[in-house]
């Protein structure tokens, strides 16, 4: 049998401030993104899962880059951020958060990431991919108008609180976060601990994302674990999760050559940045928006069990290649195979029929629109 | 019977001229949870350490080899129902398949449980 998982490294690995406890808790550590960081805990992949979706997971993301963008008041320093992504910034309200993408001249996205603005006048607080934050952090300082500054903030933890239960369970050490809308975030006080927490997340549950000083992190890990129905879950529950809430995995799904359009994120592009422009390739994409994208990421499930996995390719019934899996596998709470990828867009409408390469076989799959699972966020403000 | 295993972490035992295949307790703890297996076609004949069956977890796909050249006689269809099975007796009812031997001296070059369990320390 070969081993999918063992991996030689050359370059030393980061750690989080979690890192001892991940490997008190027995979890099986992996490289990612430059981290040595926990795949499964000792219930494995499934249970972890499942776990997250009927009660609530802790999940360590520290490994993601986190950056406070400071000018002199909300609109200066939201029109040096509108320069680099599509989301409309300046009309956010004090507290509301959007997920957008930095774009490249090509409209390509550079990565996906968390904006927040701030209670406090001139900051929006990002996260961004850990895989990315090098890139993202030179690109956007590079690109910044005098008077505006990115203040990287490598000293701050993240962590995810995910499933049904995770309001109840934050709400009795924080009342404040119950009441939280999606979308938001606010400073506030868990047990001891001063947090910046946010109602978001990346498995289709609703959740939080919460803020909080290295040298904190592991006690606030430690009460969060201690409080009922909650168990640590690594990043294999976490890509399983994300790839059945149809969430984009950059680097995977998304990348300096898709588009937003492409990979279906027209959503997070509001109304008055379409039509003004004003952003990294508004020209293709306000092109896409009006025309089409020539292609498009749609959620493909195979009718049988074996799952397909990323790079495979998809091919129409009379088998012209019309496209790849991107994101792929089994999803535990569809109890199947799951994908993701890109196809022309004569095949991306829900239902069409196609096939996909797997060890030299055609396998039947259908596209399919995403989520697998629905999503079960909390409310809006 | 003679019980050899090879260095993918596969297991063969010997009973005249069928040898039974799976794989090995520490190669499901690696995998973590089995969902999916693929299983040759009865009458393949294939050689030694050619990819025949495929197992999947929730992360990702792995070959199982042949660990002795020979023809499929046999396949375990529980595995396709039930492929957590193969978390739970890897070395017992979780078996893969069984080939009729084609080169018996292809055991050889197998290690037996105390040099495998050494191999399995040493590589962790």
């Amino acid at each position: 049998m070969a081993s999918p998982t063992e991996t030689t490294q050359a370059a030393p690995l980061l750690r989080t401030p979690l890192f001892d406890l991940h490997v008190g808790l027995g979890a099986k550590m992996v490289p990612f993104a430059g981290y040595e960081m926990p795949v499964n805990y000792p219930a494995g992949i499934l249970k972890e899962h499942l776990h997250s979706r009927a009660r609530a997971g802790l999940f360590d993301v520290s490994h993601m880059g986190q950056a406070m963008l400071e000018g002199p008041d909300h609109a200066t320093v939201a029109k040096a951020l509108e320069a680099l992504v599509p989301a409309d910034i300046l009309n956010l309200k004090p507290g509301q958060q959007r997920y957008s993408q930095l774009l490249n001249e090509a409209g390509g996205i550079i990565d996906d990431l968390m904006i927040t603005r701030t209670r406090e006048d001139g900051k929006i607080y990002l996260v961004v991919n850990a895989s990315r934050k090098d890139v993202d952090f030179a690109h956007i300082s590079a690109h910044l108008p005098a008077g505006v500054t990115l203040v990287p903030m490598p000293g701050r933890a993240l962590l995810a609180l995910q499933g049904p239960s995770a309001s109840a369970v934050l709400g009795a050490l924080c009342p404040a976060a119950q009441s939280m809308a999606f979308m938001t975030g606010t400073p506030g006080k868990i047990g001891a601990f001063e947090c910046h927490i946010s109602r978001s997340g990346y498995t289709g549950e609703d959740g939080y994302e919460i803020s909080v000083a290295d040298g904190e992190a592991v006690a606030l890990a430690k009460l969060l674990l201690a409080q009922d129905g909650v168990m640590p879950i690594g990043l294999g529950a976490r890509d399983s999760l994300r790839l059945e809430a149809g969430l984009c995995l950059y680097g995977h799904d998304i990348d300096e050559t898709t588009s937003p359009v492409e990979a279906g994120l027209t959503w997070s592009i509001q109304k008055r940045r379409r039509l003004e422009g004003g952003f990294p390739g508004a020209e293709r994409i306000q092109r896409e928006l009006e025309k089409g994208a020539s292609r498009k990421r749609v959620g493909i499930k195979p009718d049988g069990r074996a799952p397909a996995r990323e790079g495979t390719a998809v091919s129409a019934l009379l088998g012209a290649s019309i496209g790849t899996i991107t994101s792929g596998g089994f999803g535990p709470s569809v109890d199947g195979p799951v994908a993701m990828g890109y196809v022309a867009a004569d095949y991306a409408a829900t239902g069409t029929p196609v096939n996909l390469m797997v060890r030299g076989k055609a396998l039947s799959a259908s596209v399919v629109a995403m989520p697998f699972v629905p999503h079960r966020y909390a409310s809006k403000s | 019977m003679t019980e050899r295993f090879t260095k993918d972490h596969e297991w063969v035992r010997i009973d005249g001229d069928v040898a039974t295949v799976g794989i090995t307790n520490h190669a499901q703890s690696q995998l973590g949870d089995v969902v999916f297996v693929e299983l040759p076609e009865v009458g393949r004949k294939a050689a030694q350490g050619d990819a025949v069956a495929v197992v999947e977890s929730v992360k990702a796909a792995s070959d199982i080899f042949l660990p002795i050249a020979g023809e499929v006689v046999e396949v375990n269809g529980d595995l396709t129902g039930q492929p957590a099975l193969v978390n739970e007796d890897a070395e017992g009812k979780a078996w893969f398949f069984k080939i009729k031997v084609s080169n018996a001296a292809d055991l050889d070059k197998l290690m037996d449980r105390a040099a495998y369990d050494a191999f399995v320390k040493e590589n962790g």
